[in-house]
């Protein structure tokens, strides 16, 4: 199913701009539905009703200017703002047809499956090695050899391996900015997870480690559906099949990339995305 | 529109437009210079139309230059991008349409004879007004995005298909008739192709001048009415 119910949207949002790309690709699996979702940081509402997508094998970008709600939108995906007072979220997300916002959700199996990357490389302070069993360790009891195994695995997947082979005993503090972060996305591949969650994860960058990186997303979305928040339209055109704008709490539109960055419909993206205003 | 927040970049994109529509505006008087010393056979013209051709190729090839350098610099998206592209395609189309008119004003330089068919001149004139109005018009269209005008251009190039099919019959017929004829009007009948091209471009740029404005290619079935590519006259009629 590709097409997104918003017919259940409170009057005061105006219903976004969904692309007709439903039914071009018969292949898409939704592996996330948003659905109706309101978000609050105590009164303040966060985001209006949104309902978007998330697909298998398909980088999802989001896009629009600071506050939009663009990360808030991913905090929600993986119930990360539970861990903070006053924040809560309404409606609808369905991982694989099951909604996570239910009480009863498991969070850490929860977290297991959909994993996140920051805007700033967070290794432990502890070896490269260690970065990576650590989280192994707390879902999978599993034998010194097979472990080993996993973390050269994850190492390979984030295209960190050949680098760091020689000194996995290193701490992970120790490597470049670049480094540390593809180390995250090791750490995050290493669970296991269906989804990933990028949040601005190139913006502490160098346009090299940028570059590792989003070859890195590419090879990635043939096992997950990946969410990237991003502040550079570039990078946005670049890595993702879909995008998503928000704007003031709101999915302003949503549609193929290709679509988006040529001929948006909502002047607002359009505004947006040739740089007349955010 | 609102201006970008790079307000350098808005002149990037008023200078492109200014630039196409300079290139415009030289097509226009080359191609009614090139009628013009075809009609009088005035080689004086037609000398400064040759020569002339070369300040539209060097303005294109400035154009292309600073689209590609708006590219790198300003990696224009959605309409932005659509706006560089259009320049670049409709400062194809015009350049091409200098050429065929320099072609035109060669062949006069070549037109000794004494042949002179009043209507088959009344009807090579009869083409250029019409294929320059289609050109003022598209460039218009250009100038004020007006997708309209742009559609009715792009529908209009029937007309001119009907005068040059008369014309290719009309200049077969005098080969006929005579076989003297024949060098000045193969000549004749390639300006008449000459001009029915530069319609066809003017067709181009309407197309261009669409997908600027709304975002995908104008895709209908044009009217066309080019019918020299199946004629045939028997030497018997």
């Amino acid at each position: 199913m590709t097409s997104v119910d918003l017919s259940n949207g409170p009057k005061s949002v105006p219903t976004p701009i969904i692309g007709t790309h439903a039914g071009l690709d018969s292949e898409l699996e939704e592996k996330i539905s948003v659905r109706n979702v309101n978000f609050y940081y105590g009164d303040n509402r966060a985001l209006k009703s949104i309902s978007v997508p998330l697909y298998s094998q398909r980088v999802t970008a989001f896009i629009g200017p600071s506050g939009c709600g663009k990360s808030t939108l991913l905090r929600i995906l993986n119930r990360i703002y539970d861990l903070y007072p006053n924040q809560r979220a309404e409606g609808e997300v369905l991982l694989d047809g099951d909604n996570i916002l239910d009480p009863a959700q498991d969070l850490n199996l929860l977290r297991a499956r959909v994993g996140m990357v920051f805007q700033k490389p967070t290794p432990f302070p502890m070896s490269i090695y260690e970065n990576i069993a650590f989280g192994i360790r707390l879902y999978d009891s599993l034998s010194k050899s097979e472990l080993d195994g996993r973390v050269e695995s994850a190492l390979k997947r984030a295209a960190l391996w050949t680098e760091v082979k020689d000194k996995l005993h290193a701490n992970g503090l120790s490597l470049s900015g670049g480094q540390q972060q593809r180390l995250c996305i090791a750490r995050t591949v290493a669970v296991q997870p269906e989804v990933i969650l990028l949040d601005e994860p190139c913006s502490a960058l160098d346009p090299i480690s940028t570059a590792k990186i989003e070859e890195l997303i590419e090879e990635l979305k043939t096992d997950y559906a990946i969410a990237i928040v991003t502040h550079n339209m570039q990078q946005a055109a670049r890595v993702s099949d879909y995008t998503a704008f928000m704007y003031l709490g709101e999915l302003v539109e949503f549609d193929t990339t290709s679509k988006m960055f040529t001929s948006p419909v909502d002047t607002r993206t359009q505004d947006y995305i040739t740089g007349r205003f955010g | 529109m609102m201006d970008h927040t790079h307000k350098a970049f808005d002149t990037d994109l008023q200078d492109l437009a200014r630039m196409v529509a300079e290139m415009g505006g030289l097509a226009e008087q080359q191609i009614s210079d090139a009628a013009d010393a075809l009609d009088r056979r005035d080689l004086t013209v037609a000398q400064r139309v040759i020569v002339g051709d070369a300040r539209i190729d060097a303005l294109q090839r400035e154009l292309e230059s600073k689209s590609v350098l708006t590219i790198a610099r300003r990696q224009p998206m959605a309409v932005d991008l659509r706006e560089v592209v259009g320049a670049m395609r409709i400062a194809n189309d015009l350049e091409r349409i200098g050429d065929l008119a320099k072609n035109i004003a060669k062949r006069v330089v070549v037109l000794d004879h004494e042949f002179r068919a009043q209507q088959v001149m009344r009807g090579v004139q009869h083409m250029t007004e019409l294929v320059l109005s289609q050109i003022k018009d598209v460039l218009d269209a250009y100038a004020r995005r007006d997708l309209a005008k742009a559609v009715t251009v792009w529908k209009a190039d029937e007309e001119v298909d009907a005068v040059n099919n008369s014309l290719f019959r009309e200049l077969l017929t005098y080969m006929m008739e005579d076989p003297r004829n024949i060098g000045i009007c193969i000549h004749l009948l390639f300006c008449a192709k000459n001009i029915e091209r530069m319609g066809d471009h003017a067709t181009n740029i309407a197309e261009t001048v669409y997908y600027m404005i709304e975002g995908r290619p104008l895709v209908d079935e044009r009217p066309k009415n080019d019918t020299t590519s199946s004629t045939v006259v028997p030497f018997d009629a």
